[in-house]
């Protein structure tokens, strides 16, 4: 009685949370003022109730169902957000490969090289500090500019070179971390058994690392997502959800649960993004024993 | 009026479907300005006994009074000073003001609380790190803090979780020394959790062994009973003489023996259980 | 020595290593730094590249001079959303997770809501945001800024708050030590560097999202919309001067964050 309960107290609360969030939502629309709470004379603080700038969140829901546009043929507002997520999701995987492929090789080369490790790390740490996402809308140009040994650079491309920074940063570090981690005794066992750098690497510092590497991993995923979709948006690739809060955000004066539609496929292919390396993190579970190395 | 009396208590752990049981039927009693060690290998509940005494913890079954009084009482009127096996000094705090804490969190004014912490630096002789930071200092010398922290409020009963566990042999005698100068300084009631033999043997008036699975008190060895002068007043020296080898024996015998028969001139002061 | 030097706690409260900066750390990457720009001054030139592509740093360099001031005022314009937005978030942060490690039950009501904001696109929420507070009026950027920030601080916060060692627990008990006893003397110390921590990443956070906010849409003058409009106009030297601004405010924000946490950590431990 007692162990299913506490089993499922978090899914109930976790369940609860989210239906409070919504019931504030809607709450505050019925009983909010009109025009909102100013501060001072011109500053919003909370936002207006009416119709048109808060669309109830059953709204919100029913607006999946209906159609896109009023033209003939149109297909339902689910439909539009399930393609445009799959594109998303699409271009955020390719940025996450590429992203982990060189975040790992960063951190092989920082862990077997000490001066690596000093030059490159700061500007690992710096590339983060910084919105080189900035750059973004300039990357726009590169489509169909440059060719690569053949193959046409494409807008694409560019979201997910831009996708792939913003994953590759958590995975490097993440990973460092996780090379270096095994246990001076650890690493003097293997250099008594006469074993080289990269056999050490194979039997000790990669089974090592998965504790380490799994939330980093887990955290490139989500920011590939939001390079992903904030990268469609700066470049005007149209096509996914990123190109799509912005067209349904046109239409929100007429059609205010509109450009709701794909903040919840973001939404959605974040969750699902983490949740597929969550996956991972399974297959790999007999590494994810941290006490062996304290 | 004794410091501590222990009446048949229980400490069962459930965890899930199983049960673990800690202690079963406990009695102990400790005498006021006794010095008294719980001994015995990992899971016996030698610190599960001195976590109830320090209402850390509460007894499943059974009664524990500290100077007469519950173990509430008793913590609450900060009866007891406690040290553990890990210094738990705050490290964002100087030696002086880790020392200084309970006198602060029971309200001691500015002026008496530096006048206490420079008499308590001085005994453990640590003044000149007064105002470094607990990283700054050796294992030892971070014990010794704690053991001053334990003292601040001048407790008649000392509760001490394996002190010196974490320390070098060599070290941890010369603790043991300045430990048996402090009880006589301070006449303080000792309740002592180790799993070193000699330790035991050369700080204690008496030694309580015990045996896990279920916990429990097997024997209990009175060291005076062997030659040894009480526990307050001894010196280095005591560790050569040859009541302190005959202790060690029958507390030995006792650990690996359960309830067999110690050495044959090792009967006395004994209370095999 | 105990566990404790090797708790995070004590490692975070380190003092600047200024006594083990070798050469090896500030040169090296500087010298790759110079390296980088080098060659990439010398790619521009030699491989003709289009300034589209990538103009040179000699030419962003003379178009930050050239514009130096509607750079700073774009700065000005970020910068202030971000910053309003680095304190809000970092209050709703730290005081939700207070609340969070002081009742089990608003942590479990949060967790799903907070585990789904950290791994979803808050910036997309931009246009819905300008639609219900008005694209004119800067209120949707800040609060854009502010769950960015909240998020991290809130989660390393509540981490904090959990780190507390169980020998200072037993410690505070046997003292008979009142709830706000042990909040001052042992769970908020021990959070501190986990707060900074959160703080550090919300503070970079802050920026890059009041900047992308600028990207959905709103008035002319901050910088995203500076680099969008200039890039839009084919003015390619130009938007690098604004990308260049917008790294220098970055930076701006995680030293000062940095500099407040070490002058903190120094008062609490000199």
């Amino acid at each position: 009685m007692t162990t299913t309960w506490t089993r499922i107290r978090p899914v109930l609360l976790g369940a609860l949370g989210v239906g409070l969030v919504v019931a504030v939502w809607d709450l505050y629309k019925a009983f909010g003022p009109e025009e909102g709470v100013r501060l001072g004379e011109r500053t919003l603080i909370l936002p207006r109730t009416t119709d048109l700038a808060m669309p109830h969140s059953w709204e919100m829901v029913q607006r999946f169902g209906e159609p896109v546009t009023s033209l003939a043929g149109s297909p339902t507002a689910f439909e539009a957000v399930w393609d445009a997520g799959l594109f998303s999701l699409g271009l955020a995987t390719r940025g996450w490969v590429i992203g982990v492929v060189i975040g790992l090789l960063l951190a092989l080369v920082m862990c077997r090289f000490r001066i690596a490790e000093s030059a490159i790390l700061p500007w690992v740490v710096l590339s983060q500090t910084v919105p080189l996402i900035a750059i973004a809308p300039l990357v726009r140009r590169w489509g169909s500019q440059i060719d690569l040994f053949g193959h046409v650079w494409t807008s694409e491309d560019s979201v997910a070179v831009i996708a792939a920074y913003l994953a590759f940063f958590p995975v490097a570090v993440g990973a460092l971390r996780g090379l270096k981690s095994p246990a001076r005794t650890h690493l003097d066992l293997m250099h008594a058994y006469g074993v080289g750098w990269w056999r050490t690497l194979l039997v000790l510092r990669l089974p090592a690392s998965v504790p380490f590497l799994l939330p980093a991993l887990r955290l490139g995923a989500a920011s590939a997502v939001v390079g992903a979709v904030v990268a469609e948006v700066s470049i005007g690739l149209k096509g996914g959800l990123g190109r799509m809060v912005i067209d349904y955000a046109q239409s929100a004066s007429g059609d205010p649960a509109k450009p709701w539609a794909p903040i919840f496929g973001a939404v959605a292919i974040g969750l699902v993004a983490a949740g597929a390396v969550g996956l991972i993190g399974l297959a790999l579970r007999p590494f994810r024993v941290t006490g062996a190395f304290r | 009026m004794s410091a501590i009396e222990v009446r048949g208590v229980d400490r069962v752990f459930t965890r899930g479907r199983n049960r673990v049981d800690a202690l079963t039927a406990v009695d102990l009693e400790v005498r006021a300005g006794e010095f008294v060690s719980l001994i015995g290998p990992s899971g016996c509940g030698k610190s599960t006994l001195l976590r109830l005494v320090a209402d850390l913890d509460a007894p499943t079954s059974g009664a524990i009074s500290v100077f007469g009084k519950t173990t509430r009482q008793a913590r609450l009127d900060q009866d007891y000073g406690i040290a553990f096996q890990q210094a738990g000094l705050l490290p964002w705090r100087t030696v002086t003001a880790n020392v200084e804490l309970p006198l602060k969190l029971h309200g001691m004014d500015k002026a008496a609380r530096r006048a206490r912490v420079a008499e308590l630096l001085e005994l453990v002789g640590l003044s000149d790190f007064a105002k470094s930071h607990p990283d700054q200092l050796s294992g030892g010398m971070q014990q010794r803090v704690a053991i001053a922290r334990a003292l601040a409020e001048q407790p008649r009963l000392l509760l001490m979780d394996e002190p010196f566990g974490a320390l070098d042999e060599i070290t941890r005698e010369r603790m043991q020394n300045e430990l048996v100068r402090l009880c006589a300084e301070t006449g303080a009631a000792v309740l002592f959790v180790t799993h070193s033999i000699p330790e035991a043997v050369f700080l204690s008036d008496r030694v309580v062994v015990m045996s896990p699975r279920p916990g429990r008190i097997t024997g209990i060895v009175d060291i005076r009973a062997d030659g040894l002068v009480p526990a307050h007043d001894r010196a280095a020296g005591v560790r050569e003489e040859s009541g302190f080898f005959r202790a060690v024996a029958e507390v030995r015998a006792i650990l690996h023996g359960g309830s067999g028969i110690p050495a044959p001139d090792g009967a006395r002061g004994v209370d095999l259980r | 020595m105990t566990s404790l030097a090797e708790t995070g706690a004590t490692d975070a409260r380190a003092r600047l290593p200024i006594g083990e900066v070798r050469w090896s750390t500030v040169l090296a990457p500087l010298a790759l730094g110079v390296v980088v720009i080098g060659l990439w001054q010398l790619a521009v030139d030699a491989l003709e590249i289009e300034p589209f592509v990538l103009p040179s740093p000699g030419a962003i360099a003379g178009e930050i001079g050239a514009n130096i001031d509607s750079v700073v005022s774009g700065a000005r314009a970020t910068g202030r959303n971000a910053l309003l937005g680095l304190v809000i978030g970092g209050v709703v942060g730290v005081a939700g997770a207070l609340l969070a490690g002081t009742f089990r039950v608003v942590d479990e009501l949060a967790a799903n809501v907070v585990a789904a904001a950290a791994v979803v696109p808050i910036v997309a929420l931009a246009p819905v945001l300008y639609s219900m507070f008005g694209a004119a009026v800067d209120t949707g950027r800040i609060i854009v800024a502010a769950l960015s920030v909240a998020v991290p601080v809130y989660l390393n916060t509540l981490r904090g708050l959990r780190e507390v060692l169980p020998v200072h627990r037993d410690l505070m008990a046997a003292y008979a030590a009142g709830r706000w006893q042990v909040a001052r003397e042992i769970t908020l110390p021990t959070a501190t560097p986990y707060v900074f921590t959160g703080l550090r990443v919300g503070s970079s956070l802050a920026v890059i999202a009041a900047l992308i906010a600028e990207y959905f849409g709103g008035p002319i003058g901050g910088l995203g919309k500076s680099i969008t409009s200039s890039a839009a106009s084919s003015n390619y030297p130009l938007a690098w001067a604004y990308v260049t601004g917008a790294i220098v405010l970055g930076l701006l924000f995680y030293v000062a964050t940095l500099t407040v946490e070490q002058w903190l950590s120094r008062h609490h431990h000199p």
